[in-house]
């Protein structure tokens, strides 16, 4: 078919399934704006690019596919750098569409010129500056493929104004072959026999997932595998949505941020089956490798196996698919007691946590997730922010296969959350969405809050104030002792039902524990966007389990 | 482990950026390149990029799965000195007069390099050989004075 380039790119989106993207216009992308106008491809306007990137992701991971966000050169697109750095980081597959100045002028500095495929070289698995526009059709068709297979990521196109307006003839490749690019799914059989030997003959092994999962839609091979071996699971900050959380099998997030009980029983495991987790230092921080424990590692990207720890059975592919084939052995280990153990331990810490008190009787941030988890029905979706409010939000967050947990895990971009449960909830409309955040994180992208009323969008949004920056105050406690703040007291907040009041999103405001499930009730009872204010004390730990130590 | 130097062959598809996307790859991830240099193979299509790095197993490994995931990289080859032939081509602008251009010339012979330029106050040398032997060269001419020196860096091919 005869169309312009800019209406090719629109319509190989069309045909990708892609109902909407997230997008700010500008000069350079005059031509891709008109094709959307004439297009059916919804366009969501951001009120800043970062956020279109963060909504990309929140609707690719709520879709399990591609997000699509769209900016115009120089500042619009550099503004997109920290979305597509968050999405490459946790491994979200974008397709990130950039105008760019006149072909014929680049390197001439000209206005709004900023050379972004040189920029988002680090921060993309892949990107293209398209010189040519017979070149559109391959490069569409080998950015949407490269970004969602393999390890996924996001690619970037860079198209100059005069070759949007270029006419080609435009046709779907479906073909793909591109010599450099050839992931691995299938994992390698003798591999998975002496994986298997392994597991047999362990006595405290323990499984580790990440966000390699649910990037290849493995819950339930992964329930499957646990259910035969009966192993228990404990999962990165990225996998926390891998395993349902209230499986007698599930022991938590480990790590830095992990329950004490969960980096013990990995220190003293002597098999680690870690399954689409990259094992990087924070989860690593509490991990100390003994000459007793062997590790499976089975991972998409080869280059992740063996790169921050020894490994012993090294499994290149597909978590799926793995898992598919390690589900067709019998399991014949006995772990019980060891399971039993960990088990215990989870009761107890989660109990002393939701029973812990500040003096002060503000609200205790882990019953309100807690609670907030129990409101949302099956199919919900939970965003978190950076920082005390995420860990919180992950422990106590009931994800499970059907409940997803999106986060900025690698990157720990702050802002992530409300953008990502924009496009979350557009791509899930029948998806409870909730977003979790602090005061620090919601105004780092604040503006989101018009495009929630703009789209008219039934999110919750769960602002926990305690007036300060939580993990950074909580850091210099740790590394310099009491009194050493500094650059962490956030000494004026707006009035936030005020502000939600001129967003038009209806505002509520939880003081005590006490008002948790009334409060709740009112907002989880009524459709509609809604900011839910929680005042928690400065003083409430990101986990509390040094005070009892 | 033990550092070791070694040489990369490195296929890539002859697309704008993919160079800047290797070298900012080795940079990004702390690794030092020694020396590298790039051209065109026999398929106008591909490119060849050899790239030496000191580095131990460790470190060499993770540089090759690293390049590996670079979409328009297709193959990457570690050349090892014993299974290929690796040479490098220098010039040398030595500082000479008439009274010792003849030993200069000389010793270029010895070396099997060529003089290519002759001024005044200067003689310029062409010379190709692994890296040893150009050194040695350099060594040789050092006390007569060098004005300029440029290196290719190293190109290799397997045996075979």
């Amino acid at each position: 078919m005869r169309m312009n380039v800019a209406e090719a790119v629109v319509e190989y989106i069309r045909q990708s399934d892609i109902d909407t993207i997230f997008g700010y216009p500008g000069g350079a992308v005059l031509p891709l704006y008109e094709a959307l106008r004439n297009s059916k491809v919804k366009h969501v306007l951001v009120r800043n690019e970062q956020s279109a990137a963060h909504m990309a992701s929140g609707y690719g991971r709520g879709k399990n596919g591609i997000g699509v966000c769209l900016a115009t050169s120089g500042p619009g697109a550099t503004n997109l750098i920290t979305g597509i750095a968050t999405a490459y980081m946790d491994s979200i597959p974008l397709v990130v569409i950039t105008g760019q100045v006149d072909s014929k002028n680049i390197g001439s500095d000209m206005f709004q010129e900023a050379d972004i495929v040189g920029s988002t070289e680090p921060f993309t698995k892949h990107n293209f500056l398209v010189k040519k526009a017979k070149d559109i059709p391959k490069f569409l068709a080998e950015a949407f493929y490269i970004a969602n297979t393999g390890r996924k990521g996001p690619v970037l196109i860079d198209i100059p104004i005069d070759i949007q307006n270029e006419i080609i003839d435009f046709e779907i490749i479906e073909d793909i072959d591109i010599r450099g690019y050839k992931p691995t799914f299938e994992g390698n059989v003798r591999q998975i026999k002496r994986a298997v030997q392994k597991i047999n003959n362990s006595k405290k092994p323990i499984i580790c997932v990440g966000g390699g999962i649910s990037s290849s839609d493995g819950r339930d091979f992964l329930a499957e595998f646990v259910e035969k071996s009966k192993i228990p699971v404990v999962c990165t900050l990225m996998g926390v949505d891998s395993y349902d959380n209230d499986s007698e099998y599930f022991a938590g997030l480990l790590g830095s941020h992990g329950y004490p009980f969960v980096n013990k029983a990995l220190n003293s495991s002597d098999l680690l089956i870690v399954i689409g987790a990259r094992l990087a230092d924070r989860s690593t921080s509490k991990y100390a490798f003994n000459s007793n424990q062997s590790i499976i590692h089975i991972d998409i990207d080869p280059a992740e196996i063996g790169k921050n720890v020894k490994t012993h059975v090294p499994i290149v592919g597909d978590a799926s698919n793995v898992l598919k084939t390690l589900n067709t052995f019998d399991f014949t280990l006995d772990c019980s007691e060891w399971h039993n153990e960990i088990r215990n331990s989870r009761i107890k810490y989660k109990k002393s946590i939701l029973d812990y008190k500040e003096k002060s009787n503000k609200v205790n941030p882990c019953v309100l997730i807690d609670k907030v988890s129990s409101k949302m029905k099956k199919n919900s979706i939970m965003t978190a922010d950076v920082g005390q409010n995420q860990i919180w939000a992950a422990h106590f967050y009931n994800g499970s296969k059907t409940r997803k947990y999106f986060t900025s895990g690698g990157l720990g971009t702050m802002g992530y959350s409300l953008p990502a449960s924009i496009g979350a909830k557009i791509a899930c409309p029948d998806s409870d969405v909730v977003a979790v955040t602090g005061e620090g994180g919601i105004q780092m992208l604040l503006g989101e809050l018009a495009v929630v009323r703009e789209q008219n969008l039934d999110i919750k949004i769960i602002l926990l104030t305690n007036s300060r920056l939580g993990m950074v105050r909580e850091l210099q406690l740790n590394n310099y002792g009491n009194d050493s703040y500094f650059g962490v007291d956030i000494q004026f907040n707006p009035n936030f039902m005020k502000l939600a009041e001129s967003y038009e999103i209806k505002g509520i405001r939880i003081e005590t524990d006490d008002e948790i499930e009334e409060k709740l009730e009112e907002c989880f009872s009524q459709k509609g966007p809604c900011l839910i204010e929680c005042i928690v004390d400065p003083d409430f730990p990101t986990l509390s389990h040094w005070r009892w130590n | 482990m033990k550092s070791e130097r070694h040489v990369l062959a490195i296929l890539v598809e002859n697309y704008s950026g993919t160079l800047s996307k290797v070298a900012g790859l080795f940079t990004r991830r702390g690794y030092n390149i020694d020396s590298l240099n790039v051209a065109e193979t026999m398929d106008h299509k591909t490119s060849r990029i050899t790239v030496t790095v000191t580095g131990d197993e460790k470190i060499l490994e993770q540089i090759t799965k690293q390049l590996n995931k670079l979409v328009n990289v297709i193959k990457i080859t570690d050349l090892t000195s014993k299974k290929s032939i690796q040479r490098e081509l220098m010039f040398i602008k030595v500082s000479s007069n008439i009274e010792n251009r003849n030993e200069i010339i000389q010793m270029t012979n010895v070396f099997k390099g060529k003089t290519v330029d002759i001024s005044l106050k200067s003689i310029t040398i062409e010379l190709t050989g692994d890296e040893d032997k150009n050194n040695a060269f350099i060594e040789l001419v050092k006390p007569f004075g060098i004005i300029e020196l440029v290196r290719t860096g190293l190109t290799a091919i397997e045996r075979g």
